[in-house]
């Protein structure tokens, strides 16, 4: 068992961040993360080795944001186990948190007063018919293709859903030779408006969403607004796409014309939901902000959550993106450390304020662009009865309603009745639809169709990796129980 | 809460897992008017997260009787239940890796058997053959024909249904804060109202303790806190039951592929909390167990793990027959491996409460309480 000041769990900005804040202050940090490299999902580094022939496209300010911080880490005291797949966080009786992980050479243990949870978001589809079929992906797989393996999703590809991850994919597709047929965005151009107020709090970031928008224009790529994909159709792969227009509420305009679009590949991303894997295992209090992408644990300014200890940050804490989370990564770092007597008040005072200003002033832009990603009260309306929900399980909308008109009423007896969310995606890609199709059902409160309890494995695991080396006589068996 | 004149059950039962939901089921059908009140939906608890096993050989010994007829009924429960709990019926087996456990098993599997389960004593050999699966390392085995498994979850959904369809005032989501006692009846308070009932069930498993206290009895409940891990769908490994002799571990697969793990290793928790976390050495020196026993067991991941509370008295045997001093007041739970005996033994509770003679005794909880004087006032 290593026993370290702090475990920080996730390694992409806000993480990474703060782990470096911490171990700045003379905290010894242990820093736990599942991919082979620092950066996250935003600042993704190439995979270490490419298939023969590819090489991950050229570095943008996003690879070289990237590069830097792994340096940073590289040269700092922060002990990194990188290819840990953490499976296990518990509060042990003796206080603080224990941390279990796969580890790339066997099982791994850490111990510390405090841990910071980095966990990250995972991306919400709106399922319609079609959508698991081979060829459709997630915006936020593409963008893994896209930056560490160097990989097109396919020759014809339409982009849709909504937010700056569009735009984002759109133009490394673009960037990387290949043809995108549309871009199909949820947002109407009266939203984007809205929200390039905000985005002018952020030159550098609207010169970039620009520079995105300008290529897809500049190759004639048609965009879409206000329209959603309405069904994905081929034998075996995608074929083609029927998009349609939506209504103010998100949902399909009744009577909006369809059209049709030819694609061997659909990249497709309705928003983030915020993972809060850690809080919610930990039984840390949570609330509901659809701004910030749906159930997320309660914060103080520093990233507290209500358990002593335990600090939550970046996306995974409540969307925000990338730039913010950087600042509140490094101000939970320091709150840790100064919690752990390492900085004294006016030290830490010095030291957050120019994170906290950064925050403040990157909160407008936060905000607008986690709004273009919530979940519209619509979005579900129009899901056929037939449509798969839960694709690990293939648990249909129709069998969701079923269930709530059996008696089911909030989401944990919702997954009882219809084994919804018992795959091994543990309930992350159907979560938040499903929730809101229950919710929708008892009157629209996500806080009445609640969430689902928070389980070990943090990720699923492989038996073989959590058993390490034993013999039948190593193994604890307890007393029998009586006859 | 409109009328003028509030509804009075002839029963009313206070938990909604298999004991009070049989219990309920089986008063309805004999002619009482039933309400059932549960604070979460049904069979949320222990009854619906438990490791579904329907097995003789973890049962113990004054329980092989129950236990026979309570598998007959899980076995049949589309007659009587009229829904499916996804029951299986096949092999078991109980293992012995070392000589001391062959010991154990070989003693314990002759007791059980001179009880009435149909357990054999087998090579490890042997026990191959039955489940195709099994390491070459076991010594000996205990081979029972009359095993299982029903899938836990589906115990609310199944029982809701046929509550519903006898009549019972279903009443989820509905915690009682007290229990008075009246002249003629009981009033159960909650934050949506009072329910009235002539003779009350208490049958909320761990929190059968507080229950009781409702009523100034004081029986001491212990709380188990049973990990339980399943893992994702993986190709036909085992085909049987299988345990080892001490009991500690359970382990079948399910028709849609996935494995669930137990065997009454404890995690964190209590009755206030529930199943608050798990020991992760204590998962995996259960996984160790239950790889040891299936080999191929190893190649699957591990989709989700969580603890469920189980309910044991002084003696580890149920409560279940009439409050001692309390008129019209039962009581039915703590049942050791108790998913697999409950029906059966709520059955018999509600034969008794309609004023039948019970075909097998009942355990009454006067052995579990203090002798006569030492109670509190209330309960004397």
């Amino acid at each position: 068992m290593r026993r370290c000041d702090l475990i920080v769990l996730g390694a992409g900005p806000a993480g990474a961040e703060a782990a470096l804040a911490a171990s700045g202050a003379g905290l010894d940090v242990v820093l736990v993360e599942e991919a082979a490299a620092a950066g996250g999902q935003v600042w993704r580094a190439p995979a270490a080795a490419s298939p023969p022939g590819l090489d991950p496209f050229p570095a943008e300010a996003e690879a070289r944001a990237g590069a830097a911080l792994r340096a940073r880490l590289a040269a700092s005291p922060v002990e990194s186990w990188f290819g840990a797949r953490a499976w296990s966080v518990i509060r042990p009786a003796e206080g603080g948190f224990r941390l279990d992980a796969a580890g790339p050479e066997g099982p791994l243990a850490c111990a510390a007063p405090r841990l910071v949870a980095a966990t990250g978001a995972v991306e919400r589809v709106i399922p319609f018919p079609g959508w698991t079929l081979p060829g459709v992906i997630g915006l936020a797989a593409a963008t893994v293709l896209l930056k560490a393996q160097g990989v097109l999703p396919g020759q014809r590809v339409v982009v849709a859903g909504c937010g700056p991850l569009l735009a984002a994919v759109a133009a490394k597709i673009l960037a990387a030779g290949g043809e995108v047929v549309a871009v199909v965005d949820r947002a109407a151009p009266a939203e984007w408006l809205a929200a390039s107020r905000a985005l002018a709090s952020r030159p550098r970031l609207l010169a970039r969403g620009l520079g995105w928008a300008l290529r897809i224009a500049g190759r004639r790529v048609p965009v879409h607004f206000a329209h959603a994909v309405r069904a994905a159709e081929g034998d075996e792969a995608l074929r083609r796409l029927r998009i349609a227009p939506l209504d103010a509420s998100g949902g399909f305009a009744p009577g909006g014309a369809e059209r049709v679009l030819e694609a061997d590949a659909l990249c497709i991303g309705d928003g983030l939901v915020p993972g809060a894997e850690i809080p919610r295992l930990l039984r840390a209090r949570l609330r509901f902000d659809r701004a910030l992408g749906g159930w997320v644990p309660e914060l103080d300014a520093e990233g507290r959550t209500s358990l002593p200890g335990l600090f939550a940050v970046g996306d995974g804490a409540g969307l925000r993106g990338q730039a913010p989370a950087v600042h509140a990564g490094r101000i939970a770092g320091l709150a840790a450390a100064q919690e752990a007597g390492r900085l004294d008040a006016a030290a830490f005072a010095a030291a957050t304020a120019p994170e906290r200003a950064a925050l403040a002033g990157l909160a407008p832009f936060a905000a607008a662009m986690a709004g273009l990603m919530a979940l519209r009260p619509g979005a579900v309306r129009d899901i056929a009865p037939e449509t798969v929900i839960c694709r690990c399980e293939d648990v249909t909308r129709g069998m969701l309603d079923a269930a709530f008109d059996e008696g089911a009423r909030e989401v944990n007896q919702v997954k009882h009745f219809t084994r919804c969310g018992m795959g091994p995606c543990q309930g992350r890609s159907c979560g938040d639809v499903a929730a809101e199709i229950i919710a929708a059902r008892l009157g629209g409160a996500r806080e009445a169709a609640g969430f689902w309890t928070g389980r070990p494995p943090l990720r699923p695991v492989p038996l073989a990796d959590l058993l390490g080396e034993f013999d039948y006589a190593d193994i604890p068996i307890p007393a029998p129980a009586p006859l | 809460m409109g009328s003028a004149v509030m509804q009075e059950y002839d029963l009313g039962v206070i938990g909604g897992g298999v004991h009070g939901c049989t219990a309920a089921l089986f008063a309805a059908r004999g002619g009482l008017r039933v309400a059932l009140l549960e604070r979460g939906p049904l069979c949320r608890e222990a009854s619906g997260v438990n490791a579904g096993t329907l097995t003789l050989q973890m049962t113990r010994l004054a329980l092989i009787p129950y236990a026979l007829r309570a598998h007959a009924m899980w076995a049949s429960a589309p007659q009587w239940l009229g829904h499916d709990v996804g029951v299986v019926v096949c092999d078991g087996l109980s293992l012995a890796f070392t000589e001391a456990e062959a010991e154990l098993l070989a003693f314990r599997a002759t007791k059980r058997r001179e009880a009435g389960a149909p357990i054999d004593l087998i090579s490890g050999r042997a026990a191959m053959a039955v489940e195709p699966g099994l390491t070459d390392r076991a010594l000996l085995a205990g081979h029972c024909r009359v095993d299982g498994f029903a899938n836990a979850y589906l115990t609310g959904l199944a029982f809701r249904r046929a509550l519903l369809g006898a009549g019972v005032a279903v009443m989820e989501n509905r915690p009682v804060t007290s229990l008075a006692r009246e002249e003629r009846g009981f009033t159960a308070l909650t934050p949506t109202g009072p329910v009235r009932f002539r003779r009350v069930l208490l049958a909320g498993g761990v929190w059968i303790e507080p229950m009781l206290r409702w009523l100034g009895v004081e029986l001491p409940i212990k709380v188990l806190v049973n990990q339980l891990v399943v893992t994702e769908r993986v190709r036909p490994v085992m085909r049987c039951v299988v345990g080892i002799a001490n009991g500690l571990l359970s382990l079948k697969q399910y028709p849609h592929g996935t494995v669930v793990v137990g065997g009454g290793w404890q995690g964190e928790g209590d009755r206030e909390r529930g199943g608050v976390a798990l020991l992760p050495e204590r998962v995996v020196g259960n996984l160790r167990l239950a790889c040891h026993a299936i080999p191929a067991l190893r190649g699957a991941r591990m989709a989700r793990a969580w603890a469920g509370l189980e309910a044991e008295t002084a003696d580890a045997l149920p409560a279940a027959g009439p409050i001692p001093g309390i008129p019209d007041a039962y009581v039915c739970g703590s049942v050791h491996s108790g998913y697999t005996s409950g029906p059966y033994i709520a059955r018999l509770v509600a034969e008794h409460i309609l004023g039948r003679e019970p075909a097998l005794p009942l355990f009454p909880i006067d052995r579990l309480l203090p002798p006569r004087g030492t109670q509190s006032p209330e309960a004397a």
